[in-house]
């Protein structure tokens, strides 16, 4: 494939957001007609960067060069003006309007002040066509159509908008195999007209595919821009991504008990079209960790030992005792407590005072006959404040206002209040900065030594792997490794992950 | 601001007893000495406008007895909202607990009835109407506001139905004698009012109830992942609201001695109203009985106001009108300085 010259230049690019730096010095540099592949593990910088380009997001510092021109892209509409579209990974149509009227949305053609259907759907109709898919009506409602079908709407509006540059989010992510075939074939149409693309992708047999150049991210760094794709190995790419930090310190911990009893078990749990053949025990005092990408199941597989979602076969016994399928009550009663993902969306009330938040599963205790007594529920919130060194001390301010690190150990907190047997982390770090990380291993690490079982699922390898006991690798829905975390590393998991995702 | 000198805030659900509590909701304290001071201003208002018919004794009790239904109808549609719904059929409902009862009495059951049947067929009436927009909108998984839409158009048909369209004179003595009483000089329905409010304060602010009502409110996820079973609490919201309308249509023959279909028209709106300008979010996650309370006086006093000034009850709807709107406004000033900057 040809490319030319330099079309977009980014140059020390920094964003920063309260608490953490999420882009610390970007240098990329994309040619017209060429696929520009980033890559880099989750929290690399990859959605910040793609929020810059796009508009969405404003640098903190560095420059970006458009045909050696300085710019400034101020929001959404001045990035498409200067030729930047982006398809977003959830992809940005409107379900409810027809396949014409999402490509022309927001730059409708119009004539004498009305807008013109006519125009509109013949220049549609040309654009999917150009695209290989005249198949696709212009009149036909875009919510009819597949993942695929909108991922080409997609792409018939940034060319629509004549886009110079279209950034890719994991565009494969929503497609079938015979799909993804389709898509590199649109690609390589898009960029032989001289259009650059951003192909942001994990999974490194498909940048061998359709990339040209490679620039890979690490903690919101480049730390290595314009690999050629066909003379990388995919061991130097690994080694790109992963090199170790500093900020993982993970405190000493004691070997479990050989003797320790078995907490929980869960046999041959299975949700169709999203794991199956699901098994792990875990013994007062150990973690188990869950590696795997995102999409790979893992969340899914805690949310039904949790009860948050119900398997269609399997079970999860704690203590000996069977749970109910899907019941979030069931599991709490029998002392099982989740960290969610998204701490603020799932787990805490945001406008509510600390207190509230930490006795919100504990009623059953704190409450007397139905009525609650503020002042044993400070107490109570005072007790997990002092044991979780929770700052700013205070049981009455609203939950909203402290950082993402005392977030998450407000939920510790309240699982803590509740007496758990089981806790499950998902995500246990993510937007919490360095220095309250190492803070949240070691409370998982006292909670572990003070005999609770504990499942944590990471996108960090690092972290899942420099916390945990024994490592279950999950790769497209099943369990392809299980061992002592000891014995494996981050090398070995992202072969076993990709394998996986290849299969 | 001297006004507020003379008369304290009410305890508010963040009255705070221990010296060293901060206030943890920004603007709750605030907007319920907002609410005195409206209605004070009102009363000014009224004062001037009117002079003694306003200020006298028995125009206050007026005013009391006019919002003791609303009132009713509007605690139990402070908790609805609080736990992230809205229910539309409490006006109708309340009018079907009306015939209900006064058919029960009047017919089935004619002559002999005790009183508090009549009291606890509406109520009952009412809770199984809000029993059925409960799991319809839980289980059933139909947006809240088409559930009870759907409830309002139909109980009403109902109503119409059993009643024939016609008045029912309800003719039971010992109910005739109950709300005519006058305890302490204040009417019965006003007591009721009072009870209700308070039960309905104690319920929200220091109850388990209360709390969960909350947290389904400001966040069901976070609530059903902390173990909180979502849907049988909102059921239970429905049917505790549907109750308030059915306790209010036994106040409403109390009021105007028959059950009728026509019964509660409109009230759904009045008691949105008075919820919302009391200072609870429309969203959820928050609410105040205390915010209600004030909300229907400051109505049920520009309706007083209206009325001793001979002016149209068209005029009155546009102040009502301007008054939700400010409201609502200033409660987005408050939602947007408590600051939601989720990405």
């Amino acid at each position: 494939m040809v490319t030319g010259d330099t079309f977009l230049t980014m140059r020390g690019t920094v964003k920063n957001f309260p608490g953490a730096k999420a882009l610390d010095g970007v240098d990329l540099d994309v040619r017209t007609g060429e696929v520009h592949c980033v890559l880099g593990q989750n929290g690399a910088g990859k959605s910040t960067l793609i929020k810059v380009l796009a508009g969405a997001h404003q640098p903190n510092d560095g420059e970006i060069h458009i045909d050696d021109q300085p710019v400034t892209i101020t929001s959404p509409v001045a990035a498409l003006r200067l030729g930047i579209a982006t398809m977003y990974q959830e992809l940005d149509v409107v379900d409810g309007l027809t396949v014409a009227e999402n490509i022309f949305l927001g730059h409708e053609l119009s004539r004498a002040g009305l807008s013109n259907a006519g125009a509109m759907i013949a220049r549609s109709r040309e654009l999917l066509a150009q695209l290989g898919h005249a198949e696709i009506s212009p009149r036909l409602e875009v919510g009819r159509l597949s993942a695929a079908g909108k991922q080409v709407v997609s792409m018939a509006r940034a060319l629509s908008r004549k886009a110079r540059l279209i950034v890719m989010d994991e565009p494969s992510a929503v497609l079938d195999a015979e799909e993804v075939e389709n898509l590199f074939r649109v690609v390589r149409e898009v960029t032989a007209a001289g259009v650059a693309i951003i192909y942001i992708s994990h999974r490194l047999e498909e940048i061998r595919q359709v990339g040209d150049r490679i620039t890979v991210l690490k903690n919101g760094r480049t730390v290595a821009t314009g690999l050629d794709v066909a003379t990388t190995s995919t061991r130097e790419l690994i080694t790109l991504m992963t090199g170790r930090t500093e900020e993982y310190v993970f405190p000493p911990r004691p070997s479990v008990a050989a003797d320790a009893a078995e907490v929980l078990n869960v046999e041959d749990l299975a949700l169709p079209g999203t794991f199956e053949g699901v098994s792990l025990q875990i013994r007062a005092g150990e973690i188990v960790g869950l590696a795997g990408l995102v999409g790979s199941g893992r969340s899914e597989i805690l949310e039904a030992i949790c009860g948050v979602r119900r398997p269609s076969a399997g079970r999860v016994l704690v203590d000996g005792r069977r749970l109910r399928p899907g019941s979030v009550p069931d599991a709490v009663s029998a002392g099982v407590g989740l960290c969610p993902e998204e701490r603020k969306s799932q787990g805490l009330l945001l406008d509510e005072p600390l207190y509230r938040n930490i006795t919100l599963s504990s009623f059953a205790r704190i409450a007397r006959g139905g009525f609650l007594d503020e002042h044993r529920e400070r107490r109570a919130a005072m007790r997990q404040i002092t044991g979780l060194e929770l700052r700013p001390a205070d049981p009455n301010r609203v939950t909203r206002t402290f950082s993402g690190g005392n977030q998450q150990k407000i939920l510790l907190g309240r699982w803590l209040e509740h007496g758990c047997r089981v806790l499950v982390l998902d995500e246990p770090t993510r937007g919490v900065d360095v220095g309250a990380r190492a803070e949240i291993y070691k409370l998982i690490a006292e909670l572990a030594a003070a005999g609770t079982a504990i499942l944590v699922v990471s996108s960090e390898l690092p972290e899942v792997l420099g916390l945990s006991d024994t490592i279950h690798v999950v790769a497209d829905g099943r369990v392809v490794h299980s061992g002592p975390a000891r014995d494996i590393d981050e090398h070995r998991v992202l072969d076993l992950v990709m394998e996986g995702e290849a299969a | 601001m001297s006004a507020s000198a003379e008369a304290p805030p009410p305890p508010s659900q963040e009255t705070v007893r221990t010296g060293g509590r901060r206030i943890s909701l920004p603007g709750g304290m605030v907007r319920n000495l907002g609410l005195v001071i409206a209605l004070l201003g009102l009363c000014l208002v009224g004062w001037f406008t009117a002079d003694t018919r306003f200020l006298d004794g028995d125009n206050f009790i007026t005013i009391l007895r006019f919002a003791s239904v609303t009132g009713v109808v509007s605690v139990g549609m402070t908790f609805v909202i609080t736990g992230g719904g809205i229910d539309l059929s409490v006006g109708s409902v309340l009018g079907l607990a009306s015939v209900w009862a006064s058919t029960l009495a009047t017919q089935a059951m004619a002559g002999d009835v005790h009183w508090l049947v009549v009291v606890f067929t509406a109520c009952a009436v009412g809770a199984a109407c809000g029993l059925v927009s409960g799991i319809l909108i839980a289980y059933g998984k139909v947006v809240a506001f088409i559930a009870t839409l759907a409830m309002m158009v139909a109980a009403r048909g109902l109503a119409e139905i059993i009643s024939n369209n016609r008045n029912q004179i309800l003719d039971v003595p010992g109910f005739d004698n109950f709300f005519d009483a006058r305890p302490l000089g204040l009417p019965t329905l006003v007591w009721v009012f009072l009870i209700v409010a308070a039960a309905g304060w104690v319920l929200l602010n220091r109850t388990t109830f209360g709390r969960r009502t909350i947290a389904v409110g400001g966040n069901a996820e976070a609530a059903r992942l902390a173990g909180i079973r979502v849907r049988a609490h909102t059921v239970a919201l429905y049917v505790l609201c549907g109750f308030c309308s059915g306790l209010a249509g036994a106040m409403m023959i109390a009021r105007t001695t028959v059950g009728s279909s026509t019964h509660g028209g409109l009230y759904e709106l009045d008691a949105i109203a008075a919820v919302v300008v009391g200072g609870t979010l429309l969203i959820g996650g928050r609410g105040t009985i205390v915010g209600t309370v004030f909300g229907v006086l400051i109505f049920a006093t520009l309706s007083n106001i209206f009325t001793l000034n001979n002016l149209s009850i068209s005029a009155q709807s546009i102040v009502k009108g301007a008054i939700i709107v400010l409201a609502v406004l200033l409660q987005q000033r408050f939602a947007s300085r408590s600051g939601s900057s989720s990405p």
